[in-house]
């Protein structure tokens, strides 16, 4: 017996895959937002004359990057309750992510800060430009455009890994489909095409990152 | 209702941490099997081949993991194969991981100079001892660091095959929480144990970086 694969499903869940990868780039799009922000304050506390902060960067780092993302989102939705912190799903997903983002692109920043040759810095100075005004013109512009592929890499790896947080009930991509799956009966059609919409999604914001992306972010701070 | 001690939690918990280990494991040597033919292909003369092996190695990076657990998980059986949820984790694991490390590979492969394999020719041998003897033991040995840092990558993907039904670290942590309703212990205790399992390897892929960038 042979199985016909069937989409005519299809015509009546568009709505509900289009709003679920709405959720996803929301999603997506606050956690590059803060993610991106917190990570130059990591990278440059741990570049700081504090050895408690440096030690105390390195060691979330570590502690998130060798841990399962799958494993950090329960802890924080299912384990903080117990301290009274009770979040809700998407509130606990965009906390989970920006924390697991923030590890990786603390590294990713920290790299590219390291890249811009000393003299700029001196030559900024010499200028009589203040630091922190010698930090946000000269040295992370420029960081951030030596980093640039690393960062977009990063932005598509954690679009992917946020089709997780529909294991805690977020409406997103995934659990979209899950839902589909379930009222269709046609389990493998519907991931299928949410697997499409998934591929087309990270061509398009690879696309997106490098066309007006690279421009923007190295041309708005200098 | 049975009672759970701390201990039972983490005794469960490390005997579930074998299945992890054990998959690890599997899916690693697969896709470093597979992964070998990708690179092959990726590196092939023949055009096409490169395309086609590019399009693997750009659908199974473009798309989330979760995702192909669920195809193979709810795909293969409409072909007529019976799966259980370790076969449907070992392949979807081993497919992945064999296009993320044929892209390191290849990596490794181009950053050979191109004196590498006129070397060769000139020694008499043909392609396949050329890559044998000389492109791919190089290429391994510049790609070493990656390349664990991927197994690192693989240990913590495992947990996403608790969702298909594989009865590994989460999905046991998942049983013990709801007998015990102690999310912050047994996910806490979860953490630590991959982080146990993880650290020494991300560790060594330090060590080894630090050993390339002092040859150059």
């Amino acid at each position: 017996m042979g199985y016909a694969l069937d989409f005519g499903w299809l015509n009546g869940a568009i709505g509900m895959i289009a709003s679920g990868a709405a959720m996803t780039i929301f999603l997506i799009a606050v956690t590059t937002v803060a993610g991106v922000i917190l990570s130059i304050f990591g990278a440059a506390a741990k570049r700081s004359r504090y050895p408690v902060l440096r030690k105390a960067i390195g060691a979330y780092v570590e502690l998130i990057r060798n841990t399962p993302f799958l494993v950090q989102l329960f802890f924080i939705f299912f384990g903080l309750p117990r301290f009274g912190i009770r979040l809700d799903p998407v509130v606990a997903a965009m906390l989970a992510m920006t924390l697991n983002m923030t590890a990786y692109t603390t590294e990713i920043v920290g790299s590219g800060l390291d890249a811009v040759p000393k003299g700029q810095r001196e030559a900024a100075a010499a200028l009589g430009l203040p630091t922190w005004l010698v930090f946000i013109k000269i040295v992370l512009p420029q960081a951030l455009k030596v980093i640039f592929p690393a960062l977009t890499s990063q932005i598509i790896i954690m679009m992917l890994e946020s089709s997780v947080v529909s294991q805690i009930a977020v409406r997103e991509l995934t659990y979209e489909a899950d839902m589909l799956q379930a009222r269709t009966f046609r389990a493998f059609e519907t991931y299928f095409i949410v697997t499409l919409v998934y591929l087309g999604m990270s061509i398009g914001l690879r696309r997106l990152l490098f066309a007006g992306g690279r421009r923007a972010i190295a041309g708005g701070m200098a | 209702m049975i009672e759970f001690t701390f201990w039972d939690i983490v005794r469960n918990l490390l005997l579930a941490a074998r299945w992890t280990v054990l998959l690890s494991i599997v899916a690693f040597a697969g896709g470093a099997t597979v992964g070998i033919a990708i690179l092959l292909l990726r590196i092939s003369k023949r055009r096409w081949l490169r395309q086609a092996a590019e399009y693997y190695i750009g659908l199974f990076q473009g798309t989330p993991l979760l995702m192909q657990l669920f195809l193979l998980f709810f795909g293969l059986p409409l072909l007529g194969f019976r799966i259980e949820a370790w076969t449907a984790a070992v392949l979807g694991l081993t497919l992945c991981a064999s296009a993320y490390l044929a892209e390191i590979w290849r990596g490794g492969v181009q950053s050979l100079p191109s004196g590498q394999w006129d070397a060769g020719s000139s020694l008499g041998l043909h392609y396949i001892a050329q890559l044998r003897l000389i492109i791919l033991p190089q290429a391994f040995a510049i790609t070493r660091a990656p390349t664990v840092g991927f197994l690192v990558q693989l240990i913590k993907s495992t947990a996403l095959t608790s969702i298909i039904g594989f009865e590994e670290l989460v999905r046991t942590s998942n049983a013990i929480n709801n007998a015990t309703f102690e999310p912050f212990t047994v996910y806490g205790l979860v953490a630590l144990i991959y982080f146990v399992l993880c650290y020494p390897l991300t560790r060594y892929t330090k060590i080894l970086e630090l050993r390339t960038a002092r040859q150059h």
